[in-house]
This record gives structure tokens, sequence and C-alpha cells, in this order.
């Protein structure tokens, strides 16, 4: 099979840890636009950017949640940027066991950045006036063909290790479920 | 449901351990709208006027704004309220930072402090959880240096403390409350929570603070973010360079400091050193400068980075913001490396920047005076730096002729005799002031000065342009977007405002446009420290993003009172004359209301006199500066005039000024000057 090209958004925000001055701006806004009813409350607790903050250390970082990890690292890893040491886990986007972080305060569900689905423009980056945070949307082409490629790749190692009779009823058993 | 504030207080009675969780009145939100127009209400309601400073009567007062933990832009004072040890008035003092919404998360509008702790404390609020814990193996630890130990110990890096240093615990009547970056530290609070034996409170919050409107509260959020950016860009032009945007006094951005240090006063507020700033001084304290900062940092949720991290060289790292930049410099006649250095032990004592230099060149005239001598000082280095190092240790351990000097400048002058009061020359109400020495008389910082209960000029001036601007096209131009004027008659004030000739200072503008103007000044200050709003986006800089129009409806759609102009000007009007009234029950009259003697060269005995006249009319007081009956009860106070009565203080025939402060309230002593 081959595809044509497909165009995909990208949507990366930049973050200059350099820029950040702290004030947790983007905390506020990403709590108040995940409210019910929108902008009904704040609570930086369930914001979905947390900004690891140790002023005397001149550490700030600000992180977006990204995916929930059921367990936590197995090992860890610790950056020396520029002299500076920071903890382990500061440069993680997970919401995961091992922290309080992008978990919503009671429940403790885990919490993940949507990029403000609906919004135009991210509202921490709106919010961040001193540009610590900036957006970015870049189109990206791919090939159908390629992804066709990965699947393929994927299948074969799937294959491999379980059999391909084992796999086909495994696909038809979850279609059966959809 | 209540918007805005969490309508809780926490209320701890230190001397039994005792923690309570307490509603308050919605009421009370409509009258006194909140932080220190609340605390104000509380004050008058518990500590009679008999109270000392450090009886366990005293309460002293952590609040939030209103509208702290909304995301309303710089909302984030916390407004210490208690009855100071130097003024023996009531102190508040602000502190940006992080703290307020943090409480407010946790669940509450304010922390009460009573009695006393048989032993040094701290408090940890962690929403509905609520300690007093040991806090003895924190005794002497710096102010900074607790807040770190603190979070460590409570494995909580998210917290948000508030400590006292050495000063504090011992005392020390200008003693502050650091936190972050920030720090209250005006009227000596740190020493009243010292002397309640609390070294620190540290707070963690994770519960919702509501609005009422929530599209309407985050639209006007909006707006003001969008004049931010456009305010940044358009600088006032005519003015000098820190006056120019918005936020605190940006000292720890501008490098040019030719006018501060050719302007104020160095040493004991004595000498002004015209032609300092050179080419290489600008150079060296440049470098400097860029050399100890590490970053510039904002308080919670504000752009405006009016702070920064130090480090000096080889010295621990702390945060900095403002004038403290100079004081200590051109106190003790030195450098900005002094300076920063200074500092750093200075804020881990925990002491305010602006009373602790001027005491310790008020010891060092004494000194060359002859007045204090080796006997006092024993062991005295030779040079300035050194002889600072000295009387900061001695002052926060209260050793020697330190226990004498931890109480000002105007207390210690008192101990000390021999004259030494002459020398305490610079305070209003017992209090230190900005080093400033001026020549002529000017209407508007004369009422500023006289009457500002905070008590420090910057607290009270802003929003109106410090001097006419020369030509009057510049002036055309300044008022054109001037929106932030509550009447257009102010406008009209600016552009007939003349350096020179009929329209000049002292005689213009005429005593009821300067009571216009100063009653302006003071009102949004005030809605500030109700609201929890930084003065640098709101009171104090030239047209700033919040202003009389905008503000009822951050309160309409945020706390969901329902207000408009006039009913904010109204209770702002009450609780300012609430923070009045507790001052004139400890004693404080028309004597008390006036700048220091040598505030400037030129003055105007009979002008003043007018000008004071004009102005207690127009705010409602008597000649005594006494609010009035009549003025009382229209302001919905008539639990204060009652009390008045009762007390002697205002008789039946009102208008007759009582001439002597009650006899039960021998603590506040004429200014002998
Ligand atoms: S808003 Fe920007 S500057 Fe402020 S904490 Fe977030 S990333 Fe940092
Ligand atoms: S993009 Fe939106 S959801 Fe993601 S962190 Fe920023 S404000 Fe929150
Ligand atoms: S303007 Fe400056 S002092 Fe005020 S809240 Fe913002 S950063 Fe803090």
């Amino acid at each position: 099979m081959k595809g044509e090209k497909k165009k995909k958004i990208v949507k990366t925000i930049k973050i200059d840890v350099d820029k950040c001055n702290g004030c947790r701006a983007c905390e506020v806004v990403c709590s108040a636009f995940h409210a019910s009813p929108k902008y009904s409350s704040n609570n930086p607790a369930r914001s979905r950017i947390r900004v690891i903050r140790d002023p005397l250390r001149d550490v700030y970082v600000p992180v977006c949640a990204g995916e929930y990890a059921v367990a936590e690292c197995a090992g860890r890893d610790k950056y020396t940027i520029d002299g500076k040491e920071y903890d382990e886990c500061a440069f993680c986007r997970a919401s995961c066991p091992s922290r309080q972080e992008f978990k919503e305060p009671d429940s403790g569900l885990p919490l993940k950045c949507d990029m403000c689905e609906g919004e135009d423009e991210p509202l921490c980056v709106q919010w961040c006036l001193v540009d610590a945070l900036t957006y970015e949307e870049r189109e990206e082409e791919v090939e159908e063909t390629e992804e066709q490629e990965e699947l393929e790749i994927g299948l074969e190692a799937l294959a491999s290790k379980y059999g391909l009779q084992k796999i086909m009823e495994t696909v038809a058993r979850l279609s059966k479920k959809e | 449901m209540r918007y805005a504030e969490t309508g809780y207080h926490l209320e701890i009675d230190l001397t039994r351990g005792n923690i309570e969780r307490v509603e308050s009145d919605p009421r009370d939100t409509e009258l006194y709208l909140g932080g220190l127009g609340t605390s104000a209400k509380i004050m008058w309601d518990r500590v009679p006027p008999e109270v000392n400073p450090f009886s366990p009567d005293n309460l002293v007062i952590f609040s939030a704004g209103l509208l702290c933990g909304t995301p309303a832009t710089g909302c984030n004072r916390t407004i210490v309220t208690t009855i100071s040890p130097q003024t023996e008035l009531l102190a508040f003092s602000m502190m940006g930072g992080f703290w307020a919404p943090e409480l407010k998360y946790a669940g509450y509008d304010k922390v009460i402090l009573r009695g006393k702790s048989p032993d040094l404390v701290y408090l940890w609020i962690h929403n509905d959880q609520v300690e007093i814990r040991d806090a003895s193996h924190l005794h002497g630890k710096g102010a900074v240096e607790t807040q770190d130990l603190i979070r460590k110990e409570l494995n909580e890096p998210k917290a948000q403390v508030a400590a006292i240093g050495l000063a504090g615990e011992n005392r020390v009547f200008y003693a502050s409350i650091e936190q972050g970056r920030s720090s209250a530290s005006r009227g000596g609070i740190g020493a009243v929570m010292g002397d309640k034996r609390v070294k620190a409170i540290a707070v963690r919050g994770t519960k919702d603070v509501n609005v009422a409107r929530p599209e309407e509260f985050l639209g006007l959020c909006k707006e003001v973010l969008d004049y931010i950016k456009w305010r940044e860009e358009n600088p006032i032009k005519g003015v000098m360079p820190i006056l120019t945007g918005l936020g605190s006094p940006q000292e720890m951005k501008v490098h040019d400091e030719k006018w501060h240090t050719e302007n104020f006063m160095w040493g004991n507020s004595r000498e002004r050193r015209k032609g300092f700033w050179t080419e290489e001084i600008a150079k060296e304290w440049t470098e400097t400068m860029e050399n100890a900062r590490t970053r510039l940092v904002s308080c919670y949720n504000c752009p405006m980075e009016c702070g920064a991290t130090i480090t000096p060289p080889g010295m621990p790292t702390y945060m900095m913001k403002c004038f403290t930049k100079l004081t200590y410099t051109m106190a003790a006649f030195s450098d900005l490396d002094f300076g920063l250095k200074i500092a750093q032990k200075a804020t881990e004592y925990g002491v305010d920047g602006f009373s602790a230099p001027q005491v310790m060149a008020f010891a060092i005239e004494l000194y060359e005076e002859g007045i204090l001598t080796d006997d006092d000082l024993p062991e005295f280095p030779e040079d300035n730096e050194g002889r600072f190092y000295y009387l900061l240790d001695k002052i926060v351990r209260r050793e020697g002729i330190g226990d004498v000097l931890a109480e000002g400048t105007y207390w210690a002058a008192q101990k000390i005799g021999k004259g030494a009061d002459k020398f305490a020359h610079n305070t209003i109400k017992k209090h230190e002031q900005l080093p400033l020495k001026l020549s002529m008389l000017n209407p508007i910082y004369f009422l500023m000065y006289s009457t500002g209960e905070k008590i420090n000029i910057t607290q009270i001036e802003g929003q109106f342009p410090q001097a006419p601007f020369p030509k009057r096209e510049q002036r055309e131009e300044f008022v054109k977007d001037w929106i932030q004027v509550p009447d257009e008659k102010f406008k009209q004030y600016f552009l007939d405002w003349e350096l020179r000739g009929e329209n000049s200072i002292p005689y213009y503008p005429t005593a009821e446009m300067t009571c216009d103007i100063v009653d302006w000044q003071e009102r949004m200050h005030y809605i500030d420290d109700a609201l929890g709003m930084c003065a640098g986006l709101s009171s104090f800089p030239l047209k700033p993003p919040y202003h009389i129009h905008n503000y009822p409806k951050f309160i309409s759609a945020g706390a969901g009172i329902d207000m408009d102009e006039e009913k904010l000007t109204e209770a702002a009007k009450r609780y300012r004359t609430l923070v009045r009234a507790i001052n004139i029950r400890r004693g404080m009259r028309r004597k008390d209301d006036k700048p220091p003697e040598n505030h400037w060269k030129k003055r105007f005995p009979e002008l003043e006199k007018e000008l004071l006249d004009t102005y207690y009319k127009y705010k409602g007081w008597n000649n005594e500066g006494i609010p009035t009956k009549e003025y009382l009860d229209k302001m919905d106070l008539g639990y204060v005039s009652e009390d008045f009565l009762k007390r002697g203080i205002l008789t039946d025939s009102e208008d007759a000024p009582s001439e002597e402060a009650p006899a039960e309230n021998a603590t506040v002593e004429e200014e002998k000057v």
C-alpha cells in the first residue's frame, strides 16, 4: 500500500527555564480553565502545569503533565546543568506514584495537559508574559506508508513472540468487544 | 457559598495551645471588604487601648486579601496587623510573595494569634490539619534559613513559610517577618511575633477558591494583563526611571542610581552628595549587581519581577527588592558591594531595611558627638563598615548598647538622654522614615506625611505625579489617556500645576485640591490593602492597571458582592476611619500628625495649619483629628462613637476638642522636638 502524504499538526510548548521567574501564573490559569464551570474556581494543586521551583538554588522548571505512569521508574536520572543540580524527576512529565505532582488533590486521579482544547493558544502560554513559555505549531507531513511500515514491524515482532494465530484470535476478540 | 473568600478564620490561642476554625460574618465583608478592613474591625473589637504591644492580649493577625487566590494578577498580599512596639499604634504591614494565596487554598482568610506560647513554636497549617509544633531547634536560625529547614522537615517543598529571625525572637522593635522574596517589615511586627514565641507559620493548601461570575472575572483579568503589556511598551515620559513603569520600584533591574544617591540623604539622613554618581561608580555598581544577582523573581501570579535572588560572592543566597538595595550602602557612606553583603545578614536576622541602617547611622553619630562612648561601644571598629556589622550584631542580640538601640532611634534617644533626641530627627510617630530632606514644602506631601497612618510615605503616595511637568504640552500629553482619575477635575489640577509662579508649590495645589489629591491616593492604598493587591500594580505607580473604575467590577464578579464606585469608596472610608479610631483611642492626636521638623527647609506654619484644618474637615474629623460623632454614625461606625463618648474622647458638644489623651492610656507620649 503506497499511501498519500498526510498532514499532522504538532503542538509544542517551548519552555525557557532561564526566563521563568517562578510566578506560577501558568498554574493559576490552567487550574481555572479546567474548573467546571470553566474559570469558576482556582486551585494550582489541580493545574496540569507545575513549576518545580527552589529559588535559593535557582531552580525553576515549568513542566506540563504528560502520560500517567502505573509504576515509578526503576532507575532515576539526576541532571547537572550549568553547575546546578536538578532533583530526580525534575523534568519528568508523568503523573506517577512516586510524587504528588499532576494528581487531583482529593481523588488522586492523574492529570494530563490537553493543550487547552478549544483555545487558539494554550492559556499557560498566554499568561506567561515573560515568554518562559511560548507556543509553536508546525505542520508535519507524514507518509501513511511509514505508519503502515511501523505497524507491520510491530506486528512482526508480536507474531514472532506469540505466533500469528494467537494474534489473529486476539484481534477478532477485540473487534467483537467494540 | 462564599466567593473569593473562604469564610473561615483560624483562631490560635498560644497560651493554651488551642486551635479553632471559626466562620466569619459575611456582613463584615460587605462593610469592610477583607484584609486590612476586616482585620481592623477585629483589632477594634478585641484589643482595647490598655493592651500593650507585648501583652498576651495583643493580637497578630495574618490576613489574605479578599481577592487573593483568585486569578487577579498581582493579588498576593498578606496583611499583618498588630499593635506596634515602636509606635504603640496599629501597625499594618504587607508582604507579597506566595503566602496569602496558599492560606486561601488551605481554606482560611486569616490566622489570628493571641496569647503567648511558653516555648518557641511554629505553626503548620495543611488544609484542615493544623498543628503547633516545637521550634526549639530553630532558635537563633536565620529567617531565610528557617523557611528552608521547615520545608525539609515537613517534606513539603511547596509549603510557604513566613518566619522571623533572631531580631524577632529578641523583640527588636523593627524586626521583620520574612517570606520568600518578601517581608512585612514596618512597625516591628516581627517583634510581636517573637514575643508570642512563634518562629514561623508554614502553610500548604490544595483546596479551591471560588469566584462568583467566572467568565466575567476572567475577562477582567485578561484586560488587566493586556493593559500591563501595553503599559510596559509605553513607559511614562518625563519622570525618573523607576517611575516610568509598573511594579514596585524596579531597584533590582535599574542600574542608574544617580537620582537616589544624589537626592536621598547619606548617613543618619544628613548629607546630600551632589555629583556622587560618576561614570566610574556607575560601572562598579553595575558590575557588583550583575555579579551578585542570579535571577529576577516575581510574586505569586505576577509578571513584574520586582525582586531578585542575590548571592554576594562567598555568601549564602537571599532575596531582595526595592530600596533595601541602597539603605545600608548610603547610611554607612559605603558602596553597593557592602550594601548587598550586610543585607544578607540583616535579612537572615530579620530587620526592617529602612529602620535598621538608620539606627546604626544614628549610633555612629552619637559616638562621634561623644554622647555614646567607648564604654558603651567597647572595641568599636574604626571603619564605618566594621561599625555597621558590629552594631547589627549587638542590636539583634540586644547586647550592651544594642539593647537600647533595638528600640529604634526615638526610644533609644529617650533612654540615652544627653541630648540624643536631637539625633533621632527623622521619625514620624516614633518611626524612622525615608532619608529625604528637601527644600520647599510640598502641600500634598505635607498632608501625606502628617496623616498617613501606615507611617511610610510609599504607602500613601502614588497615582498623581510627584512634581509638575515643566511644559504645558507635556501635561496635556500626560492627561490624554489618564483613565484612572476618579474625577475629571484631577486632570485640571495637574494641567494647571507649574514649576514656578503663582500655580506652584507651596500654595498650589490649593488646600481643597490638595485634600482631593491626598484622599484619592490614600483611598487606593486602603483598597489594595483590603483586596490583597500589590501597590505596584495599583496604588503606587502612575497609570496602573487597577483603579477605582475597574475595582468594583472585580469585587462584584469575584466576591459576588454588589459593588459600585460609590459603595467601594464608602467601604474604604469606613475602615480607614476605623484605623484612625483605633489610634485615636490609643492617644494619637493632632500633635502627632506632623512630618519630621527638618523634612523641608522652607516651612509655612500658617499654610500647614490651613492644610491640616481643611483636611480634617474633609475627612469628617474634628480639629484634634478625631472622627466626629456625626461622621462615625453616618459611616455605620456607631459603636465607635459610643465608645468615644464613654471614654470621654468625644463629648456631647463634640466639636470641643478633647485636649488630653484619655487617662487610662498613658503609653503614648508627646514627641518632643
Ligand atoms: S507563568 Fe511563566 S514565568 Fe511564571 S512560573 Fe509559569 S513559566 Fe514561569
Ligand atoms: S496547555 Fe493548557 S492544559 Fe496544558 S498545561 Fe498549559 S494551560 Fe494547562
Ligand atoms: S508588581 Fe512586583 S512586588 Fe508587586 S506583585 Fe508583582 S512582582 Fe510582586
